[in-house]
């Protein structure tokens, strides 16, 4: 320990030395520690996981290409399990012990919720990548924490909506059975009965689920018209899967994947996935930037193209590094979010956007629909856009969400 | 909205043979873990990421040498089986003449280290398996896929064959006989290890088989069968360690049990197996089916 020390402060000494500007900096310990927290092994580790941890890795090889990164920036990352109560672990002992200044991602909003709270007691920073809950921006907000890429509020809003107005009135839930499922089911039978639709039932499933051919054969004897999947990750895949072989389709049923990532797209196939409707925020082929990123996360990751989460922590990231090199301190957690939230966003994924008080990171949201196999050109070649929703659509209105903090 | 009573005829029927069919996996995989407690005393904690091994076999045959499902159906059971007799050889025949607790530690390690080799090269998501028996037929009260009703006849004529091979024919005596007094059998002149040996790899062959079977209608992925293997331990242990029928008619009953369970209560569907495996361990500790050891 003491040896660790006396390197740490030969090391500030050096830098010291060399006449920098960080030499008036105030970084706790000498360095920006990034905490990536999210699935490494269970359901979701192809959507986060190390695709993740390499996201947020890259973004501070491209700020400090771009910037004179004087400070020693580094990146730890863990495994919460989807259990909230390891993920509060994790956190309380890298907050507490390893001086981790900002956790990123987190999947599983029960998880990230718990990781809400305690970012919030310990005065750091939380920016929420993989998450979905809009609770997180709603009655649960804090100062500490960004709601970086999505929500439940805006997938609703997105696959809801232009399914109702194409017909789709009658629902019934598919719905997994924690924070997020409840949420997200909860957020789109408001759109639904607001657009003029109706709820005819739901069954919450056990998370995460193997075997939904009981829950599917309640969904079709619901007679509803539209299935709404308020699951994701494994359960969405296994629910697709097996509703075709049911023949819900053939029965005049229709599914709507209310949170589908591109990996589940791949794990489908696109004979099962073609003509499923879903809200993105980040899709890797719709511009050269996006292909660029995707190429060099491809040849990092087997091949795999990265999902909206995995893209949203390298533009949270890039922007937390901004606020905190312009600051040039990360001490004061509830002060770096603050910069955060009075300066533009901009960075080559998302584009230009910006953060609202309740702690909403807005952009626009896309409406996708999932090639038929013989429109598609290459593997990962999947979407077809059908309809941009502007930023200022794309989100709750600030009004509406609950959040204390907006007066 | 299900009430007790607001659930109809047609939706209860539905839901059972629904139930048939989740049982009918359970039954395959207990059956086999059945057998290798039964004849070997090894609890084969790596039963589950051997049917998830039967599930990605099926899939490389498939996408790396052009075998259809009905050739898998055949080769994968006999291929993962063989990774089963090198694995017995290699490292579970070392631990004989150790406590229990040694095999369950030794096979929980492999089946971790296998998933996560899985998991490394593949990934989480899983991998595409279209369906071999595409549509079905509607019974009136439900859409009955061919796949479904495909799978409940060969697990149940499996599941069948297996019981009478090992308590109705000579050779199932022999291996009771070399469960009891190993010793002595070997003195008639069997070769006792190589038949332990021989039906370790029966045993995985009928996990592979669960995951040939499994693999058009659940995601291939690495972790599928960690996911089933704890329900499945719960069914023997209800059954009866070591029973061979009674793990087939717990599999088949708990499938049942489950089935309705999601219809009267959905959010408790992963509880009620261990809820009842609890009062049978306070009641019968030995299990429905089982014989006190």
């Amino acid at each position: 320990m003491t040896m660790q020390r006396s390197l740490k402060a030969w090391a500030a000494a050096a830098a010291l030395s060399m006449g920098a500007g960080a030499a008036l900096a105030d970084y706790t310990d000498g360095t920006i520690k990034i905490g990536v927290m999210n699935d490494q092994s269970g359901l979701y580790s192809d959507l986060s996981g190390q695709g993740s941890v390499w996201a947020a890795r890259k973004a501070i090889e491209d700020f400090c290409k771009a910037n004179t990164c004087h400070d020693k920036i580094e990146v730890v990352f863990a495994d919460h399990q989807n259990k909230p109560d390891i993920g509060s672990n994790v956190v309380r002992q890298w907050y507490d012990v390893d001086k981790v200044d900002v956790v990123v991602d987190v999947p599983t909003s029960s998880v990230a919720l718990a990781v809400n709270n305690i970012t919030k007691d310990k005065n750091k920073v939380f920016l929420v990548s993989g998450a979905a809950t809009a609770d997180l921006t709603g009655k649960a907000c804090t100062p500490n924490t960004i709601h970086w890429t999505y929500d439940t509020w805006s997938l609703a809003n997105g696959t809801a909506n232009a399914i109702v107005k194409t017909g789709g009135k009658n629902w019934f839930f598919l719905t997994a059975d924690y924070a997020f499922g409840h949420a997200l089911e909860r957020d789109t039978a408001a759109v639904v009965e607001k657009a003029g639709g109706k709820v005819v039932g739901k069954v919450r499933h056990p998370f995460p689920g193997q075997d939904f051919s009981s829950f599917l054969l309640q969904a079709q004897q619901s007679k509803a018209q539209i299935i709404g999947l308020a699951n994701a990750g494994g359960d969405t895949i296994n629910s697709i899967k097996q509703a075709g072989e049911f023949g819900i389709a053939a029965g005049g049923q229709n599914l709507a994947g209310l949170l589908v990532f591109i990996t589940d797209v791949h794990a489908l196939g696109l004979q099962t996935a073609q003509g499923l409707i879903f809200t993105e925020a980040w899709y890797w082929d719709m511009n050269d930037a996006n292909r660029a990123f995707a190429k060099e996360f491809g040849a990092a990751n087997k091949g795999n193209m990265p999902t909206m989460v995995q893209a949203g922590v390298y533009s949270a990231v890039t922007h937390y590094l901004k606020a905190v090199h312009a600051l040039k301190s990360d001490g004061d957690g509830a002060a770096v979010v603050t910069k955060m939230k009075e300066t533009p966003t901009e960075d080559k994924l998302f584009g230009n956007g910006s953060i609202r008080q309740d702690g909403r990171k807005i952009h626009p949201m896309y409406l996708f629909e999932v090639k038929k196999p013989a429109e598609s050109k290459g593997p990962w070649d999947y979407y077809k856009l059908r309809a941009t929703i502007a930023a200022a659509e794309a989100f709750r209105p600030i009004a509406d969400g609950g959040c204390p903090l907006v007066k | 909205m299900f009430e007790f009573i607001g659930v109809s005829p047609q939706a209860l029927f539905g839901q059972l043979l629904l139930g048939l069919i989740n049982g009918s996996f359970y039954a395959l995989l207990s059956l086999g873990l059945a057998v290798i407690f039964g004849l070997m005393n090894v609890i084969n904690f790596t039963h589950g990421a051997q049917y998830m091994m039967g599930a990605f076999a099926a899939w490389m045959l498939l996408n790396y040498l052009g075998i259809p499902y009905w050739g898998a159906l055949v080769l994968v059971p006999i291929l993962v089986g063989t990774t089963g007799i090198l694995v017995e050889r290699l490292f579970i025949s070392r631990l004989y003449h150790l406590d229990h607790l040694y095999g369950l530690l030794l096979t929980f390690g492999l089946a971790l280290v296998l998933e996560g080799l899985f998991r490394r090269q593949y990934g989480i998501s899983g991998l595409p398996y279209s369906n071999p028996l595409p549509g079905g037929t509607n019974l009136g009260f439900m859409f009955l896929p061919w796949y479904r009703a495909w799978v409940v006849a060969i697990s149940l004529a499996v599941c069948l064959a297996t019981w009478f091979l090992i308590e109705r024919t000579k050779l199932g005596s022999y291996l009771r006989a070399a469960t009891e007094r190993p010793d002595l059998v070997q003195a008639f002149g069997i070769n006792v290890p190589r038949m332990i040996t021989l039906t370790y790899g029966f045993g995985v062959g009928l996990a592979a088989l669960a995951g040939v079977l499994a693999a058009p209608i659940y995601s291939v992925n690495p972790i599928m069968g960690a996911n089933l293997i704890i329900v499945v331990f719960a069914v023997v242990v209800i059954g009866g360690m070591g029973s061979i029928m009674g793990s087939i008619l717990t599999g088949f009953g708990l499938g049942i049990l489950e089935g309705l369970t999601k219809v009267f209560y959905p959010e408790a569907s992963n509880t009620v197996i261990f809820v009842v495996m609890a009062i049978v361990l306070i009641l019968r500790p030995q299990g429905l089916f089982g014989t006190a050891r």
